[in-house]
């Protein structure tokens, strides 16, 4: 007599696993810290912990809603006893369903790495709309000899609502004398999210477009709005190291201030509390330049979150979530309005395209946009210059 | 015997526990008594506030230097009456009770202190800090109170050493979800022995810092234990105090009140351990396997409100779990002493990657270490129990023993030796020796080997640059020979 419900390790699955680089999963002693740590479960059941353990065994189920959760925010992976890389696991799970076709991904992320793959933006615009908000901006294509190429993330070149950030970028390095320039149509989509989504050939291909125009058009230093961006091309575009120097924003700006090339003309009154994203914070480490930056500005008051730091809470917008419905009462954004405001800022201060078009989202779903306003570090910066 | 401690008190942590596991033996049962018998032994002397600062000789023949720090009070003297802390103005935080409570300037860490006799802290005594008190001098009845008192340095011939140095606990205010620090109620497992102990700050009554009686408890395994983040090793001793702590609750507090174990693995592998979880578990002691992910204060529910809530995965149900309690006690991580580095550059005991002192052989010989005649036992190479400790010890004692009585050591025959027609007593040997077996003489200005401590390493000899020194039996010349004749057929055939 066979056991009707007793199941088999899986060495095929295993196998796929580890090809696709998540069997790290092996070091798990399956402690719970990870789903205890994991803010899905703030809002819904997410068991982080019970798919690695099916991941060890082969045994995942590459059909559950689990797959496409998490949102690489990497609380998790700074808190496991026992380093495993979960967001490696996560990411390796992704590719056996996107690239070996086991299971199916969600539509929305299936239109996104189309979108991607055809225009070089998730949003499926054209490539010459990209530099469309730069002439009005009086942004120039980058010649080489510029100080600075800014690689304007494709939230904040296409997306009506996040090209202000763009445009504060520019009217900043403008006045500040900054030499520079956009790539405009040759730039292509950094590839960080749809990476963590499974799309590693598609990923790869876009290293390769970006390295070859970022190359050709002779950049050094290389400024990003988004934290996306500066991780990938800091931690995962092969070719970059020691090439370009790679910089956020919020650390420009920083030094900036430091060398005394940026002073301030006007104060802003307001409460700020600035949210860390996940990839400036717990992936790179970056947590002082945001908060310097806005210490600097004459009557600002910083004030923190109840999560800050290296336990920030995520705008729920990383792994490829950022193109997926999340429902109303599971959006981590949701929570991180109600943090804000309790903190009693009304100005949340972001650095991040994703986090600022979620934040952006819940204050209006949330009907809190007459006591909470969500701007991105630099725009701050533009109005206090 | 000279017994060094660094502490005005001898004893260390173990004086500092109320209750020992498998048995629930009361310690001071055990430790109290000895501690007299060490103190009363005339063979034994006691150097209390004290530390070697160096080690010179080989085996048989140590010298260590002590530094005796000052105690400021005649000990000939003085009759531990007590007038003299009870007059001092001075509060300071207890370290001997992990702050739970204060001392005076002037103190003894508890009635059963050996010895018995206080010791002036003179960072705090406002003798030493303003010049101004001098209230213990005045009351004291036998004129015991010595301010002139200053440090001396001791040199004392040893045929052995046995390094006994202990451990440190983590503090996890690093470990920032579990709200140490930052929540009341939220204690450590050191604290929580003190809560436990008799003459600790609640005389052994269990109660929250508003002074009422918990309900409920939290023992959180594996505080840095365990953790790649932290001490990635087990610390061996976690699992069976938490029992130990389940069932005092238990019994203490009496069955309704509701402990909680909340742990990774339970290991209970000694002697009388695992019937004593087994018996953990017919006191009703509730056990969730899960990691602690938060402790908060933050209430969701009516039964949550003004309390602490353990959040936790617990891996059995598959679910999330958040378990509403008065106090949570953090089973902490055994880690190696702040100074280990500099008690193992004293000693030349080498250390293991996590930092505590290398054994020897860790099969064959646990308590040796690399230098003859220098034995380490307990945690300080390693998180051990009472028991393995006082068996390490026990096995370190009849080693130093034997070779006292026996009064002669045999050496192995490979030892370095000079050529001393062709050193020129340049010191490259000096340098490289681990062992400090090699020195260039003063007086002949070539190098001298003591036979003695040289361990045959050849560092020496390979470092020589004239070939002046040679590994004695395990020359070069020796070496061809062997290797002539190993491989003799092998020649023979190739030709």
């Amino acid at each position: 007599m066979s056991e009707p419900n007793a199941v088999a390790p899986f060495q095929d699955a295993i196998d796929i696993i580890k090809e696709e680089g998540g069997e790290i999963c092996k070091l798990c002693y399956q402690c719970g810290t990870c789903t205890a740590t994991c803010p899905w479960n703030l809002v819904r059941s997410f068991m982080v912990r019970k798919t690695i353990h099916q991941s060890q065994l082969g045994l995942p189920d590459f059909e559950s809603d689990d797959m496409w959760l998490c949102v690489t925010c990497k609380w998790c992976v700074d808190r496991c006893p026992r380093g495993v890389e979960i967001i490696d696991v996560w990411r390796s799970l992704r590719r056996a369903i996107v690239e070996m076709g086991i299971g199916n991904a969600p539509d929305a992320l299936r239109i996104s790495s189309k979108n991607i793959a055809a225009t070089g933006n998730p949003q499926g615009e054209d490539r010459s709309k990209r530099p469309a908000w730069a002439p009005e901006a009086g942004v120039e294509p980058f010649k080489k000899g510029m100080d600075v190429l800014y690689f304007n993330c494709c939230y904040n070149s296409y997306d009506p609502k996040l090209v202000r950030v763009a445009r504060a970028t520019a009217s900043v390095l403008k006045k500040t004398g900054i030499n520079f320039g956009i790539l405009g149509e040759e730039q292509s989509c950094c590839g960080e999210s749809v990476r963590e989504a499974g799309s590693e050939e598609l990923f790869q291909s876009l290293v390769q477009a970006n390295t070859e125009a970022l190359t050709g058009a002779g950049a050094t230093t290389i400024l990003v709005s988004s934290p996306h961006c500066y991780h990938t091309f800091l931690n995962e575009y092969p070719d970059f190291k020691g090439k370009f120097e790679i910089v956020h924003t919020t650390q420009y700006l920083a030094r900036l201030i430091k060398e005394g090339k940026l002073t301030f003309n006007k104060e802003i009154k307001r409460r700020v509390t600035v949210h860390d994203s996940c990839y400036l914070g717990r992936h790179n480490n970056v947590y002082d330049e945001p908060r310097f930056v806005l210490q600097s500005i004459p009557g600002v008051e910083l004030v923190e979150m109840a999560n800050y730091g290296k336990d920030s809470l995520c705008c729920g917008g990383g792994g490829g979530r950022i193109w997926q419905e999340t429902k109303k009462g599971e959006r981590f954004s949701d929570m991180r309005i109600q943090q804000a405001i309790d903190a009693g800022a009304n100005v949340l201060a972001t650095a991040c395209p994703y986090c600022t078009a979620n934040f952006d989202d819940s204050v209006i779903s949330m009907d809190k946009s007459n006591i909470l306003e969500v701007r991105e570090i630099t725009e701050l910066v533009a109005e206090a210059l | 015997v000279y017994l060094v401690e660094k502490q005005p008190f001898i004893g260390g942590k173990m004086a500092q526990l109320d209750t020992t596991f498998p048995y629930l033996d009361k310690t001071s049962e055990m430790l109290v008594p000895r501690m007299q018998m060490a103190a009363e032994n005339e063979n034994i002397t006691i150097f209390s506030s004290s530390e070697v600062i160096e080690l010179t000789g080989y085996i048989g023949n140590f010298k260590a230097v002590i530094v005796q720090k000052p105690r400021s009070v005649d000990e000939t003297k003085c009759n531990g009456c007590g007038e003299c802390w009870n007059k001092c103005p001075v509060e300071v935080r207890s370290e001997f009770d992990h702050g739970l409570r204060t001392r005076k300037a002037i103190y003894v860490t508890s009635s059963e202190a050996i010895p018995h006799i206080p010791a002036i802290d003179r960072e705090h005594c406002k003798f030493f800090t303003e010049g101004s008190c001098h209230a213990c001098a005045d009351v004291c009845p036998t004129k015991a109170i010595d301010f002139q008192q200053t440090e001396k340095e001791i040199e004392v011939d040893a045929g052995t050493c046995v390094i006994a140095t202990g451990y440190d606990t983590f503090e996890p205010s690093a470990v920032s979800q579990l709200g140490w620090g930052r929540l009341d109620n939220v204690l450590t497992s050191p604290e929580f022995e003190r809560i436990l102990a008799d003459n600790g700050p609640t005389s052994g009554k269990i109660v929250m810092k508003n002074g009422n009686t918990p309900k409920s408890i939290v023992i959180a395994h594996c505080v840095g234990s365990r953790d790649q983040n932290y001490y990635p090793y087990c610390s061996r001793v976690c699992c069976m105090y938490s029992l130990k702590y389940a069932r005092l609750i238990k019994q203490r507090l009496g069955p309704d009140t509701a402990v909680y174990q909340m742990y990774i693995d339970m290991r209970c592998f000694g002697k009388g351990h695992e019937e004593f979880y087994q018996q953990a578990c017919d006191d009703g002691v509730q056990f969730i396997r899960g990691k602690i992910g938060q402790v908060t204060d933050i209430a969701q529910t009516e039964d949550e409100k003004g309390r602490l809530i353990a959040v936790a995965e617990d891996t059995m149900l598959g679910t999330m779990i958040r378990v509403p309690t008065d106090m949570v006690v953090l089973s902490v991580a055994m880690k190696p002493r702040e100074d280990s580095p500099s008690v193992a550059r004293t000693f030349l005991l080498g250390r293991s990657a996590d930092g505590f002192y290398l054994e020897r052989h860790p099969k064959l010989d646990p308590v040796g270490t690399m230098v003859d005649g220098v034995f380490s036992v307990g945690c300080c190479q390693g998180p051990k129990d009472i028991a393995d400790t006082i068996a390490q010890a026990t096995g370190a004692a009849a080693r130093a023993l034997a070779l006292i009585s026996r009064g002669k050591v045999q050496m192995e025959p490979v030892v370095a030796s000079v050529d001393e027609d062709v050193c020129a007593g340049c010191g490259c040997c000096e340098a490289v020796c681990a062992y400090r077996a090699v020195e260039i003489d003063a007086g002949t200005r070539l190098a001298k080997v003591n036979e003695a401590v040289c361990k045959g390493c050849g560092a020496c000899a390979v470092n020589c640059p004239s070939k002046a020194m040679q590994l004695k039996n395990f020359s070069p010349g020796q070496f061809i020979d062997v290797i002539d004749e190993a491989t003799r057929d092998y020649a023979e055939l190739a030709e």
